[in-house]
């Protein structure tokens, strides 16, 4: 059983704005090819002031899918229509308190039908230009066509750099077989072969000074832990989300997570790909934690 | 938790409480390894012989010694197949068929990546193989035979022992996933060509992690697992020794019950199926209804979505599964519902109620009430259902834009 939050049930359970609108005047139908979900959304647009004045959904898919669907027409209700187009699929997942990694394509169709709706409206073509591949990593949520386009924008050569870059396969390792595929393949169609024996060469300017073992001054090492921070955060604000390092207590990294990334399922999951870029830079064990739980 | 009704026996079975009791005692007093030679011991050999020979009057094996015990059916499914490898190396095929499960259909996929060619079957719509096709697969590089007895989802037979004799006349060895078919139709192996057989306890009210690969004496045979002597040296590893003898017990109690399973379980399974089709407008049964397990019945309900049918039966205390995508990690749609050509607005809305000894009528007769209102209630979600009845011509009046 999938572990829904308790916002996810109550939507599915008790959908909200179920059904067409009898007096639409925009109407999104979009699908997911890789589940066999589909989602209508009609609009009651004010033509004076593009206020969405109701919103209505009719939805053949899992339970994630009808709750994605019902929060999405509870959110645009009172908005105009280009407040409507920002909302990302990531404040639909926020809205439902977290999707499962497996489950955010549901948070993606829901904004695909508010694009294809407000285009409906302003007789505009929508077109998709989003492609979804299969889910690889499971643990950081990264799909086949993520990875392949790493591989090519980098020539990535190994798994190891393509959990580098991408984080997939960085947890529980049930995904290198899958990289692996996917290495080989690119690396095909320029003629190279996937070679399991490469060296981890990771580009030689990014090649870190080995670390000189334990003996950091505290300052140094809060500088360096700031240092990791500050490369990720691009990152988490990419997502919508931020990263604040708040305080270390010897092995303990207390960070503030916000926007997009607070609450959200993948919280953890760019916790422990912080934890891992610190560790590699320290070259100690450190644990990265969430400032709540730093004791008063 | 509060009890339910438990539909999902392919899945897996609650273990019997005098299955249970008969374990207890090794856990806790002859716990000692069956192969030391002292009194903690002593008892669990002797057990163990009786389990071996439960186990063989179950399934008609002809030898005491043709039963290997395994920690599961996908242990049984990979010894068979990679021993038949093994053994035969100037072979290199394989039959097997679209509908196996997982444990054959990964396995296959993954000796593919290793130059192995796999022949898969397919299957009609009602799930069921071309006989002609499968004859002319059959030849000199063929290693091994592998074809499931019954599938896990539709609960459809295939004809194994026909196959089987086929695969002898031409010099090929067979191997058949009965995990879902023993203790639920009889067999009686001694009979028939089948030279290798994998069961799982945990599908007929034994615990989980215990399995039997069936290997006919004078099979070529090469361990998975190499270590000590146990099973004499066909599978090594201290023996499971509690569970060995609980599966013992339980194939006892599932021979003991074979014609009960065949008229009371069946006699449920029907009055299920009458009931739904009678109640639900568009909904079918898929697979061979004429030849499948008295146990299982998978129903596709149009346009609606399996896990959502679910989540509100579960709701009810009711539990089932379902071909779904959204069911799985994996995102993929069953592929047994594909490989049958089920339409995906069906596929998708595809759910398997599957019954043991342990349910009642009565609790028949709440499904039968509860399914009818849930599915209502998604097709009235459903873009593809409108005023009580499917949208004319669904596929063009709506016709989403696929990413
Ligand atoms: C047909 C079939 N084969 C193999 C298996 C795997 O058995 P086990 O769970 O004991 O490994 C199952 C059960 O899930 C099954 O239904």
């Amino acid at each position: 059983m999938w572990d829904y939050s308790e916002t996810v049930k109550d939507h599915f359970y008790n959908p909200r704005n179920a059904g067409a609108l009898d007096d639409a005047n925009a109407t999104g139908d979009v699908g997911s090819i890789s589940c066999g979900d589909a989602l209508r959304l009609t609009l009651k647009v004010d033509p004076e002031t593009e206020i969405i004045q109701d919103a209505g959904f009719q939805t053949f898919g899992c339970g994630s899918a009808i709750a994605s669907s019902s929060a999405l027409t509870e959110m645009v209700k009172g908005k105009t229509l280009d407040e409507a187009l920002a909302i990302s699929n990531q404040d639909i997942a926020d809205f439902l308190e977290g999707l499962p990694p497996e489950k955010m394509h549901c948070s993606v169709m829901g904004r695909e039908a508010l694009q294809a709706a407000v285009a409906n409206y302003r007789g505009e073509e929508w077109a998709d230009d989003h492609e979804e591949g299969a889910l690889i990593c499971k643990c950081f949520a990264v799909d086949a066509v993520m990875i392949e386009d790493t591989i090519r924008a980098n020539s990535l050569k190994t798994v190891e750099q393509v959990t580098h870059y991408t984080k997939a396969g960085g947890s529980c390792s049930s995904c290198h077989e899958g990289i692996e595929e996917i290495l080989t393949k690119v690396l095909a169609e320029t003629g190279e072969a996937f070679d399991p024996e490469t060296p981890i060469t990771i580009d030689p300017a990014e090649v870190k000074p080995a670390v000189k073992k334990g003996k950091l001054t505290t300052v140094q090492r809060i500088l360096k832990i700031e240092q990791v921070i500050a490369e990720i955060r691009p990152q988490i604000q990419a997502d919508r989300g931020d990263i604040e390092l708040v305080d270390v207590e010897d092995k303990k990294v207390y960070v503030k997570l916000t926007g997009a990334c607070s609450g959200c399922q993948m919280a953890t999951a760019t916790l422990g790909g912080v934890q891992q870029r610190i560790i590699e830079e320290l070259g100690e064990f450190i644990q990265v934690l969430p400032a709540e739980l730093q004791a008063a | 938790m509060t009890k339910g009704i438990y539909l999902d026996n392919n899945a897996t079975t609650m273990v019997d409480k005098q299955v249970v009791d008969e374990m207890i005692p090794y856990f806790t007093e002859q716990f000692g390894n069956p192969s030391s030679m002292h009194q903690f011991g002593d008892k669990v050999g002797r057990a163990m012989k009786t389990a071996r020979a439960q186990v063989q009057a179950l399934i008609g094996a002809e030898h005491e010694s043709e039963i290997v015990f395994t920690s599961c059916g996908t242990e049984s499914d990979s010894t068979a197949i990679l021993s038949a490898l093994k053994a035969q190396p100037q072979r290199n095929e394989i039959i097997t068929t679209v509908v196996e499960h997982p444990a054959v259909l990964s396995l296959c996929e993954f000796l593919e990546k290793d130059g192995y060619t796999v022949h898969y079957l397919k299957v009609d719509k009602k799930g069921r193989l071309d006989l002609e096709e499968y004859k002319k697969l059959l030849g000199p590089k063929t290693a091994i035979v592998s074809i499931m007895w019954a599938n896990n989802e539709t609960g459809t037979l295939f004809p194994v022992l026909e196959m089987a004799e086929l695969a002898h006349a031409a010099g090929v060895m067979f191997h058949t996933d009965a995990v879902q078919a023993v203790g639920k139709i009889p067999m009686d192996l001694k009979k028939t060509k089948i030279d290798m057989l994998s069961l799982s306890g945990h599908k007929l009210h034994a615990p989980k992690g215990i399995g039997v690969l069936y290997l006919k004496r004078g099979t070529r045979y090469r361990p998975l697992l190499r270590g000590g002597h146990q099973e004499r040296g066909r599978r090594a590893g201290t023996e499971n020794a509690a569970s060995i003898i609980g599966l013992g017990l339980a194939c006892d109690m599932a021979k003991k019950h074979m014609e009960y399973e065949n008229s009371c379980v069946k006699a449920m399974r029907d009055r299920l199926e009458e009931g739904l089709l009678e109640a639900v407008p568009n909904c079918f049964v898929t697979g061979d209804p004429d030849n499948r397990l008295p146990n299982t019945l998978n129903i596709a309900f149009e346009f609606v979505e399996g896990e959502a049918i679910l989540m509100l039966l579960n709701k009810q205390g009711i539990a089932a599964s379902s071909g779904s995508a959204c069911t799985s990690g994996s995102l993929e749609p069953s592929h047994v519902m594909r490989a049958m050509d089920i339409p995906f607005t069906a596929a998708h809305g595809s759910i398997r109620f599957s019954f043991s000894r342990y349910n009642v009528m009565d609790e028949v007769e709440e499904v039968i009430k509860a399914v009818p209102p849930i599915i209502e209630k998604l097709r009235k979600l459903s873009p593809y259902w409108s005023n009580g009845a499917p949208v004319e011509n669904p596929e063009a009046a709506f016709a989403p834009t696929y990413s």
